[in-house]
């Protein structure tokens, strides 16, 4: 009984620290760090509209990154999601463009375009039992390829603001130029952190991640639940084309490659673990957010998007270092 | 013991043609332990699968509670009320306590919503009702192995099951432990729980159980009351044969044998101030309990953990030992208690098992000289006995005898001096043991020193020339064997710190 009341008197804060993860709070004081640091740097960066670029930059890669944080907390990977983000995109564009479908239709197609590809990498991964990364990796040539052929190779317009069909930008940018899109990105990051954390295919995802083969012998159908994450993944990155083609009007073939990589780096600066088992939405946010304010701020203190990759690629390291010290102190 | 809940009977199963259960049998009373016992491949986890629904039977008939049933998933099992222990402990170390006990059935708020606070309330109910003192709220990575398997056993009972089965749960326990699961495995007896009882230790059958079934090779041997029986008469069982395992009657070493290895206050983590002399040509037994530091105390030796204090002397001269190489170099090998996690690359072949510590000594310029490697691994094959249709053949397909087989030829083709078989048999099935035993009376014949690490006392009276007892990270005894018995190793692991100082 000694033991209980030493846990009773486990004081708060700790209780805190451990909900929230010790690797989000450094996240997120690193994130304030970067604004802080940028601003004290360049005077112009201080501008409400130089944050609505940070948000303008985080919708696609954010979108990308809180679907990917569900296949990597099983333990696998998805890297079509750049150059799927963009097939949807396109095939949405082309039924506008060359069949003159409403726009609201092609959004829906967008989106089943995305629900069926990661219904694909499910099925592979889960089913077949492929590993997830060359499953993906065929898909990300197979969309990149399937692309180009839907448009023959030519660029895709969509509708912009003043159009009758460019309605569906006030999602993103409101016609008052208030970025509509953070409250988008937050609302569904929010839902996705109660599936994560609140419901079934949440705590099975989770707990599949931690150990798949226990999972599976006590009794949950984690065939279905991994296919999930795949699925919602593929559906996020549909989002992340609306995203995109709402921000950035012409969309070429054959691009998308490497934002998946943007996404993942988000992931898992965010406190996700590559190993499965661990991972949130917010950190994933927070992951991104960094990402997206060295892109946009680095250039205001002279040095050129290039410099991003690298400092990128830094931040990246340290994350993941932190992570791999962590799990260590852990076992 | 109650009325008869399970039968099983003319049970076959086989895979890819290969028959592993043939007319297999089993019976089950409620508030009986029932033993399940055989060597490895004998059949018991495939008939444990088959009863839990992760295999499906080619054959026969599972009545259970007076109907007969065909599972086909562990939840349909568990639903039904049999519940299964694992060896290899099934945890999601990432999720809490009470997320892992009620895994798969969550109470749900409104429908949708995961309810936490409660599956953690009825956890702390469980968790009173077994007399444990676990927190549901902890993450289940924070938990000693001993206190994950109480999480485990509360999972089964807490699926309201009828049956539990238990694969070899001693294996990862301290002693206190094990008393501390015997005790609920008897609350759960008396609740009218049948038990089934998988295990290699006859030590504990005595100890817990009703009944034994013996299986062998894939099909019934018998059954019979734990109580009437005799541990040779249940081994007989097993084997086929009456298995000798008297204890050596004195040690093999000549008086005038030179010390190979002296260790003098070796200190490494809660190891403290442990000295020992290994003679050429004998076999030092290492005894005591469960984390007495024996493993601990080898690994240092070996440069695999840190050395906090101490020397080591290698023929009476100094050396420096901070890594395994240093270890190596010295003629030191190390057969690790566990084979697939240290002992061997279980995807690759014996071949390059069994070069892999000498590699260097077979190269041409830069290049692997293959054909001189199959030549000294077939010599090693053949003198090892090793079972293996060809040297390419993959580790992982041998059985666990050969594949500890394989190890000791890694050290062998090294040359090493001094061997530490840390548990050499364990996993191992009786008739494999005394094959390993003649291999290691063979080794310190030909001159080689081995110390051995054994949790199974028989084991250490059957192999040592002299023992070492070590208790809670300290040295507390040596014996000679013409002294050793039992009793006498039993009273030194477990002398505690301030006794062992007046000993």
């Amino acid at each position: 009984m000694e033991k209980g009341t030493q846990q009773a008197a486990r004081p708060a804060w700790k209780k805190l620290l451990q909900s929230v993860g010790m690797q989000k709070l450094i996240v997120f004081l690193a994130l304030i760090a970067i604004y802080v640091f940028f601003s004290i740097a360049s005077e112009p960066f201080r501008s409400k509209e130089t944050l609505v670029s940070i948000f303008d930059a985080s919708y696609y890669i954010g979108f990308m990154a809180i679907g990917v944080t569900f296949v990597i907390i099983t333990g696998g990977i998805d890297l079509s999601i750049g150059t799927l983000t963009i097939c949807t995109a396109l095939i949405g564009g082309t039924l506008h463009d060359t069949y003159g479908w409403p726009i609201g239709l092609c959004l829906l197609a967008v989106l089943a375009v995305g629900l069926f590809f990661g219904l694909l990498n499910g099925l592979m991964v889960s089913v077949l039992r492929l590993p997830s990364f060359i499953a993906t990796l065929g898909t990300m040539m197979v969309t990149r390829g399937l692309g180009s052929i839907i448009t023959k190779t030519q660029s895709v317009t969509y509708p912009l603001a003043s159009d009758v069909d460019g309605w569906y930008r006030t999602f993103f940018r409101s016609p008052d130029n208030f970025p509509t899109g953070i409250v988008l990105l937050l609302v569904l990051a929010v839902i996705m952190a109660i599936v994560l954390n609140k419901t079934r295919p949440g705590r099975y995802i989770l707990s599949l991640g931690s150990n798949r083969e226990a999972t599976r012998l006590s009794g949950v159908n984690v065939v279905k639940w991994e296919c999930l994450a795949y699925v919602i993944s593929g559906g996020f990155a549909a989002l992340a084309g609306i995203a995109y083609a709402a921000t950035y009007s012409t969309l070429m073939p054959g691009t998308g490659n490497g934002f998946e990589l943007d996404a993942i780096a988000g992931v898992v600066i965010g406190g996700t673990s590559l190993a499965g088992g661990v991972g949130s939405v917010a950190g994933t946010l927070l992951g991104v957010f960094i990402m997206s304010t060295l892109k946009v701020g680095l250039p205001f203190i002279d040095l050129q998007p290039h410099y991003q990759l690298f400092i990128t690629g830094l931040v990246l390291i340290a994350a993941v270092y932190i992570d791999v010290r962590n799990s260590r102190k852990r076992t | 013991m109650g009325e008869v809940i399970l039968q099983m009977r003319g049970i076959d199963k086989s895979f890819a043609g290969v028959p592993a259960l043939k007319k297999a049998q089993f019976e089950l009373r409620s508030g009986e332990v029932h033993a399940l016992m055989g060597e490895n491949g004998a059949g018991k986890s495939t008939l444990m699968k088959i009863l839990t629904g992760i295999y499906r039977r080619d054959a026969g008939e599972v009545i259970f509670a007076g109907k007969s049933v065909v599972y086909t998933s562990p939840r349909e099992a568990q639903e039904a009320g049999i519940a299964m222990v694992h060896q290899e402990l099934n945890m999601m170390h990432h999720l809490t306590v009470a997320q892992n006990l009620f895994i798969g059935r969550e109470t749900m708020k409104l429908g949708i919503f995961t309810d936490d606070a409660d599956t953690e309330a009825k956890a702390s109910e469980l968790f009173q009702l077994l007399n444990i003192d676990i927190d549901p709220e902890e993450l289940m990575g924070n938990l000693t192995v001993g206190r994950q398997q109480m999480v485990e056993i509360a999972k089964a009972i807490s699926s309201k099951a009828r049956i539990i089965i238990f694969d070899e749960p001693t294996a990862a326990l301290t002693e206190s432990e094990t008393k501390e699961l015997f005790k609920i495995i008897r609350d759960l007896k008396a609740k009218g729980i049948g038990i089934i009882y998988i295990s290699h230790r006859m030590d504990e059958l005595k100890a817990i159980t009703d009944r034994v079934t013996v299986m062998r090779d894939g099909e019934y041997v018998g059954t019979v009351i734990t109580r009437d029986s005799t541990k040779d008469e249940i081994i007989r069982m097993m084997v086929g044969r009456t298995v000798f395992e008297a204890p050596k009657e004195k040690s093999n070493v000549k008086a005038d044998a030179p010390v190979v290895l002296e260790v003098r206050g070796l200190c490494a983590g809660f190891v403290k101030d442990v000295s020992f002399a290994l003679h050429k040509g004998e076999i030092l037994g290492f005894a005591g309990l469960m984390g007495a530091g024996r493993t601990e105390t080898a690994r240092a030796l070996f440069g695999a953990d840190k050395m906090d204090g101490g020397q080591i002397l290698i023929h009476g001269k100094k050396v420096e030992i901070h890594t395994p190489q240093d270890a190596v170099a010295n003629g030191i090998g190390y057969l690790s208690e566990d084979r697939k996690r240290y002992g061997l690359v279980v995807q690759k072949t014996v071949q390059e098992n069994t070069m892999l510590a000498t590699i260097e000594k077979y190269m041409h310029g830069i290049l692997v000289d293959d054909a001189s490697c199959e030549t000294e691994t077939e010599s090693y094959i053949k003198r090892l006995r090793i079972k293996t249709p060809s040297v390419q053949e993959e580790v992982s397909h041998l059985s666990g005898g050969n594949q500890q087989k394989v190890v000791i030829a890694k050290w062998l083709v090294r040359d090493s001096e001094i061997l530490i078989f840390d548990e050499p048999t364990r996993g191992i099935d009786v008739g494999a043991k005394s094959e390993i035993y003649a291999l290691m009376n063979e080794l310190v014949e030909k001159g080689k020193s081995i110390i051995m690490i054994s949790s199974e006392l028989p084991e250490i009276l059957r192999m040592s020339d002299r023992i070492v007892v070590m208790s809670e990270g300290r040295k507390t005894g040596e014996l000679s064997i013409e002294e050793a018995s039992q009793e006498k190793i039993m009273h030194y692991a477990t002398l505690r710190e301030h006794e062992s100082a007046a000993s």
